[in-house]
């Protein structure tokens, strides 16, 4: 390969915010017509380094070269014009206007008239999406598009401009299994046209799919860069890490010890999802709900949180009937969420830790209706150490901190009004995987200390290594109840972990794909 | 650190900028009398009504809402506690009084909460709906009042040196301020205005949060009309009449987002206190009032502008 070949070449990118240096000397360089995955934990330098490249953040040190010229001005526009396109983790589409509104925008066609042409933009976009082997349609409207048509939206949209390097930052955390598997087939096909693509995520069995090298970034520095054949996932975590222990499949598991029944739920059914949903939970059990995007295990979460209404059904704690209608009948019966969405409906970004950790109990710490200022920080102190936040103090805001410390501020939130029963969903979401296993860890432990927990993951791995009982659900149905033994493969030796885990998520991958053909047949 | 006090200077500009514009106007008019107690009290005098309305408005813009209709409601209070005077006496009058906020109030909360008209509609159309009440029951005329006691309590009076409405202005904006600081209506208030999908998630009643600011800042406004109608002893539907900007105003300069989740009551009474300070400046300066308007508006924008973050 002639080093002038090179899509991108960043050497010696060196990048300081006020006495922090984000980026050390770190080199990175991506070929037309590869994926290359770009790896590391929060804070590693990945969303710096690339902010860079795309001309957000102006280097203090190194050159920048994209297809062998030097990028002499640092802007998103002179980004842009030498060939490179972010897709952005939060969408960059207008929702109002159509598929091929937003893939020309700015750009529109015009008609002879000197008005836009939007047919003719209906037809380029449908000509790209066809050239891809994928449909979208392009009058459809984006905001009634689901997340993955949205995804490949935005794909489109970097395409028709004629990017030569396409970066993508966790384009996959929307997305259902379906959607990714078509993802990867539109970035090959890119990848054949020569388009060099970098990709970004925390899922280690994607990257292990669609890329061809991977670099990662540990602290601001770059630790290697190397052929995938060459880095197995262990090793991936481990270079991510720093050290071996942080890997999930050395998460303890141990035994449950199953208490009393905690929670039964008898037929119980949302307006339009879950459908007749029956299960039981004990004290000191974790179970986990398994299934993709749409399956109902969202909405059977919001359900029992008092966010969404029970249409049919009834919900019982400690053999009691109980009826919750909004969040604070939930609370009250001891039933606390760790939203989907953390951004959103798990924290208020620019408020303090320590306000943030008092939001659902402020009752409990007002006297006279005014909050006693030292419960509250006693309170907010206690949770910092117990569950180990990251925090230059409790009244710094809450988006100053990593994500994985940011959803340990909502668990904190919660264990606060004290819960029985404690329903996480997607907890461990856009969070690196020293954090995850933290966090994976910490689910244990309030297991063990007699907590009825409910998980929802869609890293199998994670269900796995946390979880004591797994439901399957398609459809906004229950379709398995499966113990977490059963999904173990006795012909895999029980003292390889890494190897037993990965055989384990085969096995419960295979029973949501069952569990999405009984789907298909009882509707088809 | 230099980045510290940079985010500190922004923070607090409006404290910054109230002794800044105090300290220019005391040197460049100390000739015209500026100095003279009488004067600084006059000020208070003239913010007193806009303060207490600010006050309110903290708090509705912390919950991530707005209330347009303020200055047209304090307006209407002036005409019913004067009928309600004349009709009855004091105490049906201040009953009266009330009773404009209180209903007002909740209308807009409800078609706020329950129908889920954004406030800036509802109290948009409340503003004219509120002016025109005014003007129909009191006939377009003035209506007089004719209770010193009234006119002493509600804006006229004195104690001691001190203008009744100043101790208006302190004992709301004390109340008001440990309500948003330290109670736990005011956590609830910022919380639901800062994230609101959170806030519902964490057991707070959002829609019962926003329908009690838009009651209080009802209320606010109609003791607001109260006091314009005490002090000029009188009922009149313009009374009030475009003060909805200078209430925001105030709020926005003393640092409150009109995006929700961020407000301070101490902020939005210094900020009503400098909008005092510049028309009187600008009075004593000798502009006349198409100068004084643009004068003022410039300013404000310069305030904010300068308090605003960058990224």
């Amino acid at each position: 390969m002639s080093t002038s070949a090179a899509a991108v070449r960043m050497t010696g990118i060196s990048k300081t915010f006020g006495g922090v240096r984000a980026l050390d000397e770190v080199s990175f360089e991506v070929m037309p017509g590869e994926v290359h995955a770009l790896l590391g934990g929060n804070g590693a330098g990945k969303s710096t380094i690339l902010k860079v490249l795309n001309g957000v953040h102006h280097p203090d040190k190194g050159a920048i070269e994209v297809g062998g010229m030097p990028l002499s001005t640092h802007s998103p526009e002179a980004s842009r014009a030498a060939g490179i396109a972010m897709n952005y983790q939060e969408m960059s589409l207008v929702p109002t206007l159509t598929v091929a509104q937003n893939i020309f925008l700015t750009r529109e066609y015009r008609a002879g008239t000197g008005l836009i042409d939007d047919h003719e933009a209906e037809k380029r976009a449908a000509d790209i999406f066809a050239m891809l082997d994928v449909f979208v349609d392009p009058k459809a409207l984006v905001g009634d598009l689901g997340a993955g048509q949205k995804q490949l939206t935005e794909i489109a949209k970097a395409i028709s401009q004629d990017a030569k390097v396409l970066v993508l930052d966790e384009p996959s955390t929307a997305l259902a299994v379906s959607d990714v598997e078509r993802l990867f087939v539109f970035l090959r096909k890119l990848k054949a046209k020569g388009v060099a693509i970098i990709y970004v995520s925390h899922r280690m069995d994607e990257i292990a799919r669609i890329a061809d090298r991977a670099t990662i970034l540990r602290d601001g520095r770059h630790v290697i860069t190397a052929p995938l054949s060459e880095l197995p996932i262990d090793t991936m975590i481990e270079h991510i890490v720093g050290r071996r222990s942080k890997g999930l499949s050395d998460v303890e598991r141990g035994v449950a010890v199953k208490g009393d029944v905690l929670l039964e739920l008898d037929n119980v059914s949302g307006r339009h999802k879950p459908e007749n949903v029956s299960l039981t939970l004990h004290r000191g059990e974790i179970l986990g709900l398994a299934g993709l995007l749409g399956s109902g295990r969202s909405s059977l979460a919001r359900v029992m949180a008092g966010i969404d209404p029970v249409a049919n059904g009834e919900i019982r704690i400690q053999g009691r009937a109980v009826i919750i209608r909004k969040p604070g009948d939930a609370i009250a019966a001891g039933v606390a969420l760790v939203p989907e969405a953390r951004a959103t409906q798990g924290i208020i970004p620019d408020h303090s830790v320590a306000s943030n950790m008092i939001l659902a109990v402020i009752d409990r710490l007002s006297k006279g209706g005014l909050v006693d200022t030292k419960a509250a920080n006693d309170l907010t102190d206690a949770q910092i150490e117990r569950l180990r936040v990251k925090t230059a103090s409790r009244d710094h805001a809450v988006s100053t901190l990593s994500g994985g410390n940011q959803q340990k501020v909502v668990i904190g939130k919660w264990l606060a009004t004290d819960p029985d029963i404690l329903i996480l969903d997607e907890p461990t979401a856009g969070i690196d995987i020293g954090s995850k296993s933290e966090i994976i860890r910490l689910v244990r432990e309030l297991a063990a200390a007699g907590k009825g927990i409910i998980m929802i993951s869609s890293e199998l791995s994670e269900l796995l290594t946390a979880c004591d009982r797994i439901l399957v659900m398609a459809d906004g149905r229950v379709h398995q109840d499966l113990p977490r033994e059963a999904l173990d493969d006795s012909s895999v030796p029980a003292d390889d972990l890494a190897h037993r885990l990965q055989a384990a998520e085969q096995r419960l991958q295979i029973e949501i794909q069952k569990a999405l053909a009984v789907q298909e047949v009882s509707h088809g | 650190m230099a980045n510290a006090f940079f985010a500190n200077w922004r923070q607090n500009i409006i404290y910054i900028g109230f002794v800044v514009i105090f300290l220019v106007f005391a040197v460049t008019l100390a000739d015209k009398g500026f100095l003279n107690p009488n004067n600084l009290l006059n000020i208070v005098r003239q913010t007193a009504m806009i303060a207490v309305m600010a006050i309110a408005m903290t708090f509705v813009l912390s919950a991530g809402e707005i209330d347009l209709s303020v200055g047209a409601v304090a307006g209407l209070a002036t005409v019913t506690v004067a009928m309600g005077i004349a009709a009855g006496g004091p105490i049906v009058g201040v009953g009266a009084g009330i009773a404009t906020g209180l209903a007002v109030g909740m209308f807009n909360g409800w078609l706020t909460t329950r129908i889920g008209i954004p406030s800036f509609l509802t109290t948009l159309a409340m503003m004219g709906i509120a002016k025109g009440v005014a003007m129909w029951i009191s006939a377009t005329a003035a209506v007089p009042i004719l209770s010193p006691g009234y006119s002493w309590l509600f804006g006229g009076g004195n104690i001691g040196p001190f203008p009744v409405l100043l101790l208006w202005m302190a004992v709301l904006g004390g109340l008001g301020h440990i309500v948003l600081r330290r109670s736990g209506f005011g956590r609830r208030v910022l919380a639901t205005g800062g994230g609101e999908t959170a806030a519902r998630y964490s057991g707070i009643d959002t829609k019962a949060i926003k329908f009690k600011v838009l009651v209080i800042s009802s209320l606010a406004a109609a003791l607001a009309g109260m006091l314009y109608a005490g002090r000029l002893q009188s009922g009149r539907f313009q009374l009030g009449e475009g003060d909805e900007l200078s209430v925001i105003a105030a709020a926005v300069l003393g640092g409150t987002s009109l995006f929700g989740g961020k407000g301070t009551v101490i902020g939005t009474i210094v900020g009503a206190l400098m909008i005092g300070l510049i028309n009187n400046g600008l009075i004593l300066m000798g502009l006349e009032f198409s100068q004084q308007l643009i004068a003022r508006g410039g300013i404000i924008i310069l305030a904010v502008a300068l308090s605003q973050k960058r990224s």
